[in-house]
């Protein structure tokens, strides 16, 4: 069984996010990079499968500049067998670009299962994952919180929790694409051990202009801003039939809501 | 720091060693930057302690409970066996990564840290670097993947930094040693897990009016050999430490520890690399108290500002933050001369000092910056204040490290 995932660098949630002067980015000199939690999710679930399956190999593929190679260090720590670096070259890609140069380099490589995030948590637009099913025209299914591989070990059963409490169960044959949900698995720490194996396990390297084929990314980024600061909030004291006619009052006149 | 992965076992030549200073003269100065598997290491022992030890060091802490749990957890880790050959289940790895290690651990919580260093430094050291093929292959690989623990009994009531005064005899009756007298104080030795003991015993008259020591290995569950484990400790309490008592214990003759008489260097030698891992801990601990008081400081409010902007709290922070970089760079040179397979033993005796002492001051500066909620065990600072006191007194305390220091001097 081959199995890819696809994982993307991101900041730390705990990083303080400045805009550059000239509004072009976000200042990456002083953030501390860390896989997107979903992502690990994937690592993690490839690993599983692997052992549940009993063999197989598990590739990781990411897409970013040279300083993503270290996420692809941990996944390989963590057991995944090899890696593949896409050189993002200096350019910024938006959710179809990293569809296309990603389908370009699953496409033809034979893998079973394809898992990714649900979505990264940095630009948070869960598309690159359908994107890239469409592309390569196989099914899939996001937000899956369970995957349980058929006793012909040909396919899946995967869960995905929707509205209301309610669950789809899906049943898919190979090759298929799963994005990953917090509570599917929980990321084992990579080892010493699987550190020091780590530093033999290959990973290839592909630059990102020679996959995308003549495609151009849809977005264009005009500028950035932080978010406006949260302003203080406004404590509305007195009796109940006061309070609620206050409060519509300053959702008309002040916040011009309603 | 020019590291290597494996430890420099050979032990090299002078001219080895010019040449090779020449060298590295010519092609790296100093080199700061670690191994990428290093900088991993760190990261990932750092998330572990954050996640699985973080939640529970205070309440294991109270109970003076040591875990089961988490020693598997960093057995699977691979944090015990770090510097021993994969040949025996260890990971072999240099000293400079073990030490990162236990310095993430110790960063969180000193006695997860303790249970990792003095097994690695010595339970598992002495059975590698002085064990036979078949000690080696019989003990190691359980200890190594954390499944079974090891003491190293030197201690007793009457002989501390005084090791040369151990009462505990063995004496070679009929092909086999019996052993009597009692042991102190001794890590790891009175777990549910633990396999076995290395016993430093007197086994006879040696020269020049010295007694003839020996370490002798006693396993578990032998009859007349009890351990029993120590309660009521200001520090480290949910670290396991044994009292043993030893009461006709006999094992095999073969059960001898390397040569016979060879106990006293085995001991120093031991010592020498153990203090390298009791550094880290005292630095790990640094840099935990640091990380807490400053965020108290910039957190708590004081006559309209935060505490950490009155100069008087924000030069206690730097002197910190300075500290603990200086404390840094001495015990991972101490280790980068280990690795390198250069003499280290004054190194690792200053390391020890210093950081023990850096993180005394640090703790005692988190309490302070903390007031009144530094003296709750609510908070860290009242643990790290707890927990730095032991590593100016274990494994040789300050004054003896001072003495080992002078001599290198040739006072
Ligand atoms: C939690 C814990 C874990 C430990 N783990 C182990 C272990 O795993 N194995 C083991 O063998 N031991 C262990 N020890 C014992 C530890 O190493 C000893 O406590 C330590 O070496 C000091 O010995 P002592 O307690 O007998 O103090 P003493 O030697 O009696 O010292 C008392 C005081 O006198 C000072 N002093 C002694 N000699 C001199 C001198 N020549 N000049 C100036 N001052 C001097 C000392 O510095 C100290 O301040 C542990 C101790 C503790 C508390």
């Amino acid at each position: 069984m081959k199995i890819a995932c696809l994982i993307k660098q991101v900041p730390d949630t705990e990083t303080r996010i400045r805009i550059k002067p000239d509004r072009s980015g976000i200042e990456e000199s002083d953030i501390k990079y860390i896989v997107s939690p979903y992502c690990e999710f994937a690592v993690e679930e490839a690993l599983r499968v692997k052992e549940k399956a009993g063999g197989g190999e598990a590739t990781v593929i990411s897409l970013g500049p040279d300083r993503v190679v270290e996420a692809i260090r941990t996944a390989l720590a963590m057991g995944i067998d090899k890696g593949i670096h896409i050189d993002s070259e200096g350019k910024s890609f938006d959710s179809y670009a990293t569809a296309v140069v990603l389908a370009n380099v699953l496409r033809d490589r034979g893998f079973d299962m394809i898992l990714c995030g649900k979505q990264a948590i940095d630009g948070d637009n869960g598309q690159v994952g359908p994107m890239i099913a469409e592309l390569l025209d196989i099914p899939q299914v996001m937000i899956i919180e369970r995957l349980e591989l058929t006793a012909d070990k040909k396919g899946v059963t995967a869960t995905r929790r929707v509205a209301g409490g309610g669950k789809e169960v899906y049943e898919i044959s190979f090759p298929a694409l799963f994005g990953c949900e917090k509570g599917l698995n929980v990321p084992r720490y990579a080892s010493l051990p699987g550190i020091m194996k780590a530093k033999t396990k290959p990973i290839e390297k592909l630059k990102s202009s020679d996959l995308l084929n003549g495609a151009l990314p849809l977005v264009q980024w005009a500028n950035y801003q932080l978010p406006p600061e949260r302003m203080a909030g406004k404590k509305i004291e007195g009796d109940l039939a006061y309070q609620a006619h206050e409060l519509v009052r300053l959702l008309r006149e002040e916040a011009k809501v309603i | 720091m020019g590291l290597c992965q494996q430890p420099a076992k050979k032990l090299v030549t002078h001219t080895e060693l010019v040449d090779r200073s020449q060298e590295e003269r010519l092609y790296s100065m100093a080199n700061y930057d670690l191994t990428p598997e290093q900088e991993m290491l760190r990261r990932t022992v750092r998330d572990f302690a954050e996640a699985e030890i973080k939640p529970v060091r205070a309440q294991l802490d109270e109970k003076e409970e040591f875990s089961y749990d988490l020693v598997k957890k960093m057995g699977e880790l691979g944090l015990f066996g770090m510097t021993v050959s994969p040949e025996y289940g260890g990971q072999g790895v240099d000293y400079l990564t073990y030490c990162i290690a236990v310095e993430e651990l110790a960063r969180v919580d000193g006695c997860q840290a303790a249970t990792v260093a003095a097994e690695n430094s010595l339970g598992i050291g002495p059975l590698y670097n002085f064990g036979n093929e078949h000690q080696k292959r019989k003990f190691l690989p359980d200890l190594c993947s954390g499944k079974k623990l090891w003491g190293f009994g030197l201690t007793e009531a009457d002989a501390g930094s005084d090791a040369q005064n151990s009462k505990t005899r063995a004496e070679l009756k009929n092909g086999k040693w019996v052993i009597n007298g009692s042991k102190i104080f001794i890590t790891n030795s009175a777990s549910k897990i633990t396999a076995g003991i290395t016993v430093q015993a007197v086994t006879g008259a040696g020269s020049e009016g010295r007694k003839e020591i020996s370490c002798i290995i006693v396993e578990s569950g032998t009859p007349g050999f009890t351990a029993k484990e120590m309660h009521r400790k200001l520090t480290w309490r949910s670290s396991n430490t044994g009292e043993l008592y030893f009461d006709n214990v006999t094992v095999p003759e073969e059960n001898l520890l390397g040569p016979r008489g060879g106990g006293f260097k085995q001991m120093m030698t031991t010592l020498d690399s153990g203090r390298l891992g009791i550094a880290a801990m005292g630095l790990g601990g640094a840099q935990g108290a640091f990380e807490a008081a400053l965020d108290y400081a910039k957190q708590r409010k004081a006559f309209g500002k935060p505490i950490s902007q009155f100069q008087v709290n924000a030069f206690k922070l730097a002197d910190c933050a300075l500290e603990i970089e200086a404390a840094r760079n001495l015990l991972y040179k101490a280790c980068w001369l280990k690795d390198q397979g250069r003499p280290f033993g004054k190194e690792a005796a200053m390391a020890k000092l210093y950081t023990s002492e850096v993180f005394h001051r640090v703790a005692n500066h988190c309490v302070q910056l903390h007031g009144g909620y530094g003296l709750m065990e609510e908070y860290p600072a009242a643990k790290f204040y707890r927990d730095q006191k032991l590593l100016e007194i274990g494994e040789g305390t300050s004054e003896i490290q001072r003495i080992v220091i002078s001599r290198y001097l040739g006072c």
